[in-house]
């Protein structure tokens, strides 16, 4: 029984809590527990962890600090949302033309979409990268290749000149936010800062939000857990030491003969189309997407979900996100009660922020293996103890200590 | 003015003794209708009065203007009245005094706004020459904002008695200015039009303007009047607009919409058929149009013009621009001035957009110096360096609360900021970034939650909304050199202090003792300790002045920007691109990313000027493909010291 291995052993657990939370939320669910609202709130935590596991594979698995990744993921919200609003506009268009008396044309019904969907942006045209957005096969092949090309070309300027490090990051960092200055325009095509809306409405579904809730709730587990084991195949094989050991070295793997911008390469496309679907999940159950979502603060958030649930270990990334995303919403949501102080009152509204940005400062400095590195102390994992000066001029050199054992 | 009018009068009445009466008779001819005068008829009586030659005109013009034009109630005699306490002082219209009377036995005349321009038009000529420099300025002034054919004999004639030098400019000025428009001669005009040469005056483009206005016209022959060209189809003119000229000439039917279509075919709709086509059948334009000529044909519906009727009439006729201005030598002379006045504001344009550019990377440098201490130099990512911005410009602000004279307050509040930010960047170097020296990806993280905690703090302490930060007054204002080119004198005062920051920067670190500690240390930490210099120290010092210079930067740009929670948010991604773009490690690399960006920014806007989030997206992108090529930016450090 190969997946009863001990390094599969944390898979098996992972996918055994997700069954056990998704069946627990549907029955609660079933029985009025819990609101459609809540369902709603678990099914988008579900796909923000889903991205916070690609961004544990890029960051923690290939350490390459990504700060671009919601760009991915919204990328993916977009291409979707388009197919959603068109088709659901169609639906309205053709309703209403039906009352004009006689049998609406084709131009007709087109024209009346571009109107209904961008009168808001004072346009009446449908922008030519709309011209998949009737059909939902093509729309879904986008969310994949669009956030994908990106990726890979993006990637491939990147890598090959052998941008690394910090300057990676600031380079991503840059893309989201080209990205988003682009689409806050009204002439890109996408509604500028209204951005796309009434996503939560499913076309040709008559079935209550209750249901498609819980629909989507499924769906988000069932990607997760499909994502997880599949990124678990990848991180426990012979590809999974080599994008280690590039995180560590990248210098000597490349000495060794392995293409390092390929394996790069891969992981970061890989990522974004993990992203990018995790986005196409996530968006029908917020109903709204709007450029601001793509803000470099929120792929910064990204990563102080994986650090503070532990990098390097797939299920760290999955606690971090749920963890924080739950947290942030419970202290924004106005429902933490005050502590009232002698000179003053902290109210969590305002000071949630600052409780996450000092925990985070704190995680970095004193925890850097994240919560995971609980797990690693309650089944006693320990790393070897690295102390005393190092004896080369390098990092990562022999320590004083190592040499003499 | 009365003493000075009234001796007027009388100077005037021994030359010309019959003028004296003409204004008197003429208000006498019109008494109806100046006690109840409408804006459409008044013209012509005021235009008399203006036109009589006497010296009392001005007078009553005026009193009438300000209500205080009299009928005494007991002889319904009309007077100019003056306050002279409890009563008025009357003078009758010639101008002869004639005693005192109470206000209630007067009944003031109160012309309506309209009215009153029409008599402040005409009031010009005298004030032209009126002997107080600041009336006729205010003349000059209303001819210039409002100038009519009327205003060009009187500005002539004022020109010569005119003794202020400036004054006797403007009137010379705003008389070619008249000239060129109003003249009837065309020689004239013309000389008039090329006196200015490529003047760059806006008042001289809105003379020129309406000049060479155009309309344009549809007709199978070339149309009378002034032609400027005749309009190629499509290329000129948009096919849609041709067609509106021909509907408009009445030399083709209108063009059918598709609502009119639609609702012609549903106004005929019978027993489910529309001109023979079945209703289910018409979900195709192709079988509207074919019901629609049916109904035509049939004569149930008006004659429209097809596609193919419509191409034919539009390449049978001609379409025209035509000048409104009637003389051809006149509107070739505008056209040629205008030619070249667009030169030259081509070239003012370039400098002004030269100007701003320099501006904006003055403020990137103020901006990115900190952080090409910090990140260049130490090679520390501070995502916290945008909220030491904030802080120093919330400093700023909050010096103003105590010290309410502005260049004093600015005078602390330089240095205090820079106190401020230094202990903060002293302390943070202390408590975090030394832990995680060997850790630069850690270092990024752990600053980015320092700045969300700061940014939260700053919000809490001074809200959302945008507090001020006000400039002394020495530097309000800008330094306008022609109507083009100006900058304004904060921004000259922020390229100032950018210049300085970079001789500082500079004396700092290669003629002190510390900047040669700072430099060794960043060479090599373990070298540096071994002769004797302290690296914690050293780092410890860096980091404080990079975010120390960061807080002045705060102060600066605080004076020209809202002063939010979120001001150093909007600089810190530019900022380490200057930073990135530059090179690492070099100030001089920072000073040219500062002004290669800045620039580069300025252009784009300058070709798309409506919209500055498309500027920002193509610059980032820029920037994304220019590290592709020089990856170690402008000014690369050659040797070990490079790193990595």
């Amino acid at each position: 029984m190969t997946f009863l291995q001990p390094r599969h052993r944390s898979a098996v657990i992972f996918i055994a809590c997700l069954a056990v939370f998704t069946i627990a939320v549907t029955i609660a669910a079933h029985f009025g527990l819990v609101s459609t609202s809540f369902v709603k709130t678990l099914g988008k935590t579900l796909c923000l962890c889903l991205a916070a596991l690609a961004m544990d594979l890029i960051w923690g698995y290939a350490g390459i600090l990504s700060l671009g990744h919601m760009a991915f993921f919204a990328l993916g919200g977009y291409m979707i949302g388009m197919w959603l609003m068109y088709a659901r506009t169609a639906e309205i268009v053709v309703a209403s033309l039906l009352n004009g008396g006689l049998p609406a044309t084709p131009e007709e019904i087109s024209q009346g979409i571009a109107t209904q969907i961008f009168g808001v942006v004072g346009a009446s045209d449908l922008p030519a990268i709309w011209v998949f957005a009737h059909s939902l096969p093509a729309q879904l092949a986008l969310v994949i290749l669009v956030p994908g090309l990106l990726a890979l070309v993006f990637g491939w300027l990147a890598f090959r000149s052998r941008v690394t490090g910090v300057y990676l990051s600031i380079l991503t960092q840059a893309m989201t936010l080209a990205l988003a200055l682009y689409l806050f325009q009204n002439d890109s095509g996408l509604r500028g800062n209204n951005g796309l809306s009434g996503l939560q409405n499913l076309p040709g579904v008559t079935a209550s939000q209750d249901a498609v809730s819980l629909w989507f709730f499924w769906a988000s587990a069932a990607a997760l857990a499909v994502a997880y084991l599949a990124l678990h195949a990848i991180v426990s094989g012979k590809f999974g030491s080599v994008i280690r050991a590039i995180r560590d070295d990248e210098a000597r793997v490349r000495f060794l003969g392995y293409s390092v911008e390929g394996y790069k390469l891969f992981v970061f496309t890989l990522t974004a189309v993990i992203c990018a679907l995790a986005g196409a999940l996530y968006y029908p159950q917020a109903g709204i997407i709007n450029p601001a979502e793509l803000a470099p603060i929120a792929s910064i958030y990204l990563a102080v979900w994986v650090a503070i649930g532990g990098r390097g270990r797939l299920y760290g990334a999955v606690i971090g996100a749920a963890l924080v995303s739950l947290l942030s919403s419970w202290f924004t949501g106005g429902r933490v009660p005050s502590i009232p102080l002698g000179f003053g009152t902290i109210n969590w509204v305002d000071w949630w922020l600052v409780l996450l940005g000092l925990t985070f400062v704190c995680v970095t400095l004193f925890a850097p293996k994240g919560l995971g590195g609980l797990v690693d102390r309650f089944a006693g994992v320990h790393a070897p103890d690295r102390k005393g000066a190092p004896l080369g001029p390098d990092q990562g050199s022999l320590q004083e200590q190592e040499a003499k054992e | 003015m009365r003493l000075t009018a009234l001796l007027l009068a009388a100077f005037c009445l021994l030359p010309w003794p019959a003028l004296a009466q003409e204004a008197a008779r003429i208000v006498e001819e019109n008494r109806a209708q100046i006690e109840k005068p409408s804006r459409q008829t008044i013209g012509p009586v005021i235009a008399e009065l203006a036109a009589s030659g006497d010296a009392m005109a001005d007078d009553i013009l005026s009193a009438w203007a300000e209500k205080r034009l009299v009928i005494r109630k007991s002889d319904s005699a009309m007077f100019v009245a003056a306050p002279d306490g409890d009563g008025f002082a009357l003078t009758a219209l010639d101008g002869t005094p004639a005693g005192t009377a109470a206000k209630g036995d007067l009944t003031e005349l109160k012309p309506n706004a309209g009215v009153r321009g029409l008599i402040a038009t005409a009031l010009v000529q005298f004030t032209l020459s009126d002997p107080d420099p600041a009336k006729r300025q205010a003349a000059l002034t209303s001819i210039a904002q409002d100038p009519t054919a009327e205003a060009l004999e009187p500005l002539r004639a004022a020109i010569a008695t005119e003794e202020d030098p400036a004054l006797q400019a403007q009137k010379v000025r705003l008389e070619r200015l008249l000239t060129l428009r109003f003249d009837p001669s065309s020689e004239a005009r013309v000389a008039a039009i090329d006196s200015f040469g490529a003047d760059l005056g806006l008042d001289l483009r809105a003379a020129l303007n309406p000049l060479v206005a155009t309309t344009r016209v549809a007709s199978a022959t070339p149309p009378d009047g002034n032609l400027a060209r005749e309009l190629r189809l499509g290329a000129d003119i948009p096919e849609d607009e041709a067609y509106a000229l021909l509907v408009a000439a009445n030399l083709a039917p209108a063009r059918l919409t598709l609502e009119e279509q639609r609702a012609a075919l549903l106004a005929n709709l019978k027993d489910g058929m529309v001109g023979g086509v079945p209703l289910a059948e018409l979900n195709t334009q192709a079988a509207r149009d074919r019901a629609y000529t049916a109904l035509e044909a049939s004569g149930a519906v008006p004659v429209a013009a097809t596609d193919d009727e419509a191409t034919a009439a539009l390449a049978a006729a001609k379409f025209y621009e035509v000048y409104a201005e009637p003389d051809p030598a006149v509107t070739d002379a505008a056209q040629a001035a205008l030619g070249r006045i667009g030169t030259k504001v081509g070239v003012m344009q370039t400098a002004d957009l030269g100007l701003d550019a320099l501006s904006l990377a003055s403020i990137y440098f103020l901006a990115a110096i900190g952080l090409a201490i910090t990140f260049g130099v130490m090679g520390v990512i501070n995502m916290a360096h945008g909220e030491f911005i904030t802080i120093g410009a919330y400093t700023g602000y909050v010096v103003q609360l105590f010290v309410p004279d502005y260049t004093l307050s600015i005078l602390i509040a330089l240095p205090l900021a820079f106190a401020v930010t230094f202990a903060g960047g002293v302390a943070m170097e202390r408590l975090v970034i030394r832990h995680l020296y060997k850790r630069p990806l850690e270092t990024l993280l752990a600053t980015f939650g320092i700045s969300i905690a700061l940014q939260q703090i700053l919000k809490n302490v001074f809200g959302t909304q945008a507090r001020p930060l006000t400039s002394p007054a020495w530097l309000d204002g800008a330094l306008v050199i022609n109507d083009v080119v100006s900058i304004s004198y904060i921004r000259i005062a922020i390229f100032v202090l950018a210049l300085v920051f970079l001789a500082f920067f500079l004396w700092l670190m290669k003629r002190t003792r510390l900047g040669l500690e700072v430099r060794a240390v960043t060479q090599n930490p373990a070298m540096a300790a071994s002769m004797g210099i302290n690296p914690d120290r050293i780092n410890m010092l860096t980091f404080g002045l990079g975010s120390g210079i960061a807080g002045i930067a705060g102060v600066a740009i605080g004076l020209f920007a809202k002063v939010t929670s979120e001001l150093g948010t909007d600089y810190i991604v530019q900022s380490f691109m200057t930073v990135v773009v530059g090179g690492v490690g070099s100030i001089w690399g920072t000073l040219a990313g500062a002004t290669m960006i800045g620039g580069l920014q300025k252009v784009i806007e300058f070709f798309n000027p409506s919209n500055t989030l498309a500027a920002q997206t193509y610059m980032i992108l820029f920037i994304i493909l220019f590290i592709q090529f020089r990856s170690r930016g402008i000014i690369a450090l050659r040797g070990r010291a490079a790193g990595d």
